[in-house]
């Protein structure tokens, strides 16, 4: 990888954003990333990745296994900060403002982008103390406010009317679907502006992934989402724009419609008509 | 065949099961020895007479409890100086209690089966616990007030039951004024005169200071008169009452009353009677003080001070181990260092701990004990208040020593918790430091449980860096008394590993002790147990709420 000649992919944002806006409305960007190279030690992982987010709207990456799309999801929350070996150079615009500049606090970066990963991860407390968590790190312990929060989280992630009746029950005996539900409450209790969904429906049965699929179209009217799957329909079925990763590499953006009906490049056709990844 | 059986496996699940109940046959063996040697021995059993004739000597009555038996071989008899008849193929040979030490000199004799004429349990013979010369065995005769005979003959023994009781009841009135009343007013005194020293030392002795002291020491003199005055009529009292005794050779001994813990005749006592004396005798046991070079009585002192010592080892080693795992697994940057530290601490676990009560003795009693004195206590220089073995001292050698435990346990625990709930933890904005508080520590509770269970069984079973470091024969007063502060870190203590020791092998008196050897390697197992149990408990619960995801 590091021996092949890196390419740039400049993808004329402007004309996708518009492309989409078919029913005539210009979207704004939330989340831009600009020349964003990622290296694990020696390896190149992310190659000068360059895309636009638009606001309020679900971006789907898809791609084969490995090809780096959760490692540049977890680059907008600098979760990968965490990885001793990461080093990461270019920029992450959320708003305007670089991510990755030195003065920015990462605790309230994360505050600003929530994200869900692919196995559910409730902690090992009650439903209320999970969803509770993030408002509990910020200090507030006015049990009103935290009561109304959980309920409101709780109806936002769908999860309300199943268990009001057990808000103290331990997180860890939901199912697999709840649990990951739980997961969104969680992440929308402390209201981020951009939700990240790492595989979220990978780890579920159909019937949760079909709650879970629900569930992000009713988000994308208050978050912007960014979704990672493996699964081509559910990418065809939540998202409005596509990214199309390959080999560290972003090889096509564009709106959901016009990439699976109209890619541009071989090998985007390549992968969603099955004959490789 | 056999090919084909090896192959099958069972030689390997009976070689398995084999293991299995070679430990289990272990364990029970010595916890059965333990407790078939050890409970026995609060039973009251039964004083035989005997009637008992040596070649050409006069017959002559024993008086006694059958303690032991052993058979010896005619051949091995005679090796050992015994003259066996051509038709006598064993010697059987009896070990008798027969107390009455003052007299005799001696409280065990072996006396042989062939030589015994006769023997019976007459309903009239008496055991009397004494506090000092230990058992007296024979009858009683009469019961004296003040010289004069109050009863004698049948009539005596339940005027002397009454007159126990009483005697019984001002003891235990001296003991408390000694005690308690009079140990305070000793305390009050020595406070004060620390006080003084350490005004003098810091040049504040002036008038009123002087005058300060004077009247509370005048206050406390008072009060030292007045239980004086009280003592004096007690002690008059319980004294005023003797009894008189017939040993087995017929000669008469008197003793007093204050002299005697409990009189019984285990002959005339019933199943109910015996069940009560023994009962009240393991409550003895437990609850109070030694007698007799630890060898009669309690052993009260050492249960606390074990459980004691234990429980602040737990408080200094728990936070400390874990607070060093914490850096270890989650601060430190992994690498040759860190695996370099953790090769150190395991090895520490290693070292033999009477090594740890020479360090502990030379490093934390002497150089940390002794600067602290010199800091602090100027004023009770040259006598050490810190400076010598004593209860802080023993937990802490006992803390580093099983430091690296928790230690270990803690990291485990650390480092089996998925990172996913970790990633989970920051995503929400909480920092690396709110993650630990609020969801990684809470979930290692358990790990760090087992550590201190483990810590625990450890500490409480060591003995040899304790003689170093805190442990004596005979503690005076507990760590832990009525008297400001109240807990008294530097004092020293005892200890039931050390009592065990003490007791087999330091009495003066070891055949009348080995039973109560047994009974405190029981009691100390119990207690192992117990605290181990109560940890258990503790660990279990913790799991239960942070039961983590599987995989």
């Amino acid at each position: 990888m590091a021996t092949q000649q890196v390419r740039t992919h400049a993808i004329d944002m402007s004309s996708v954003l518009r492309n989409k806006g078919d029913q005539g409305e210009i979207n704004e960007t939330c989340i831009k990333v600009e020349n964003l190279n990622l290296f694990y030690g020696q390896k190149q992982a992310l190659h000068n990745i360059n895309l636009e987010m638009p606001k309020k709207k679900v971006t789907a990456y898809i791609g084969p296994s490995g090809c780096g799309k959760s490692t540049l999801l977890r680059c907008i929350n600098r979760m990968n900060d965490l990885v001793d070996s990461a080093r990461i150079e270019g920029k992450i615009l959320l708003d305007g403002e670089n991510i990755y500049d030195k003065s920015v606090n990462v605790a309230a970066l994360r505050r600003r982008v929530g994200m869900v990963f692919q196995k559910p991860n409730p902690f090992p407390k009650s439903i209320f103390e999970n969803v509770a968590y993030g408002l509990r790190i910020q200090g507030i312990n006015d049990k009103r406010i935290l009561e109304e929060t959980v309920e409101n989280s709780l109806r936002g992630a769908a999860l309300w009317d199943e268990m009001k009746d057990r808000l103290n029950d331990n997180a860890l005996g939901m199912s697999g679907g709840q649990q990951q539900r739980l997961v969104i409450a969680r992440a929308i209790a402390i209201e981020p502006e951009v939700l990240l969904l790492d595989e979220p429906a990978s780890a579920l049965d159909p019937i949760s992934t079909l709650k879970i699929e629900e569930l992000i179209n009713e988000l994308k009217e208050k978050y912007t989402i960014v979704i990672v799957t493996h699964n081509m329909q559910q990418a065809a079925r939540v998202s409005d724009y596509t990214a199309f990763m390959y080999m560290g590499e972003l090889i096509e953006m564009g709106s959901t419609s016009e990439l699976f009906t109209n890619p541009v490049k071989k090998q985007t056709e390549d992968y969603i008509t099955g004959r490789y990844g | 065949m056999i090919k084909l059986w090896f192959k099958s496996g069972s030689p390997w699940i009976w070689l398995n099961a084999a293991a299995v109940s070679t430990c289990m046959l272990m364990v029970v063996g010595v916890l059965g020895l333990v407790m078939v040697r050890g409970v026995g021995h609060f039973w009251p059993s039964q004083v035989i007479q005997f009637s008992y004739q040596e070649e050409g000597k006069q017959p002559q009555t024993i008086i006694g409890e059958k303690v032991d038996s052993s058979v010896m071989p005619a051949l091995m008899a005679k090796s050992a100086g015994h003259k066996m008849a051509d038709d006598e193929e064993t010697l059987i040979q009896y070990l008798i209690k027969v107390g009455n030490r003052d007299v005799t000199g001696t409280d065990f004799r072996w006396i042989e089966e062939r030589k015994i004429l006769e023997r019976s349990e007459p309903l009239d013979l008496m055991v009397i616990e004494r506090r000092e010369w230990g058992n007296f065995y024979g009858r009683l005769l009469e019961v004296k007030e003040a010289g004069n005979t109050l009863a004698s003959g049948a009539e005596a023994w339940p005027v002397l039951q009454a007159k126990i009781v009483e005697a019984l009841t001002i003891y235990k009135q001296i003991a408390h004024l000694e005690k308690k009343e009079i140990g305070a007013i000793n305390y009050g005194l020595e406070r004060l005169r620390l006080k003084q020293r350490r005004l003098q030392l810091d040049n504040q002795w002036d008038e009123a200071a002087k005058q300060q002291i004077a009247s509370e020491t005048a206050a406390y003199d008072v009060k030292y008169k007045e239980y004086q005055a009280q003592l004096a009529t007690l002690y008059q009292q319980i004294r005023r009452h003797t009894l008189v005794a017939e040993t087995e050779s017929g000669a008469q001994v008197k003793i007093p009353l204050n002299k005697v813990v409990r009189v019984f005749q285990p002959n005339s006592m019933s199943i109910g009677d015996k069940i009560i004396h023994y009962v009240v005798k393991v409550v003895e046991f437990l609850t109070e003080d030694p007698r007799e070079a630890n060898t009669e009585g309690g052993i009260f002192p050492a249960i606390f001070g074990t459980i004691m010592m234990v429980m602040m080892m737990s408080v200094i080693v728990t936070p400390f181990g874990v607070i060093a795992a914490v850096y270890l697994r989650e601060y430190a940057k992994q690498g040759f260092v860190t695996r370099l530290i953790r090769i150190a601490v395991n090895n520490l676990a290693g070292v033999p701990s009477v090594v740890y009560g020479v360090f502990g003795l030379g490093f934390f009693v002497y150089i940390l004990g002794g600067n602290i004195d010199q800091l602090f206590f100027p004023e009770s220089l040259p006598a050490p208040v810190f400076g010598t073995p004593g209860l802080l001292w023993a937990s802490i050698t006992l803390a580093l020593l099983t430091l690296p435990v928790v230690i270990v346990s803690t990291e485990e625990g650390l480092a089996r918790i998925p990172s996913s709930i970790r990633e989970g933890s920051l995503a929400l904005g909480a920092t690396k430091l709110e993650t630990l508080w609020l969801t990684v520590l809470p979930m290692a509770s358990p790990a760090m449980m087992t550590g201190l269970i483990l810590a625990v069984a450890r500490a409480a079973g060591e003995v040899a860096p304790l003689m170093l470091v805190g442990v004596v024969k005979l503690a005076p007063t507990l760590p832990l008394d009525g008297n400001f502060p109240f807990l008294h870190l530097e004092r020293k203590f005892m200890h039931l590993g050390f009592h065990i020791y003490d007791v087999g092998f330091q009495s003066p008196n070891v055949e009348a002790a080995r039973p109560l050897v047994y009974a405190t390697a029981l009691l100390l197992v119990l207690v192992i147990v117990g605290l181990n149990l109560a940890a258990i408990i503790i660990r279990n619960n913790l799991r239960e709420k942070y039961r983590a995801l599987e995989g």
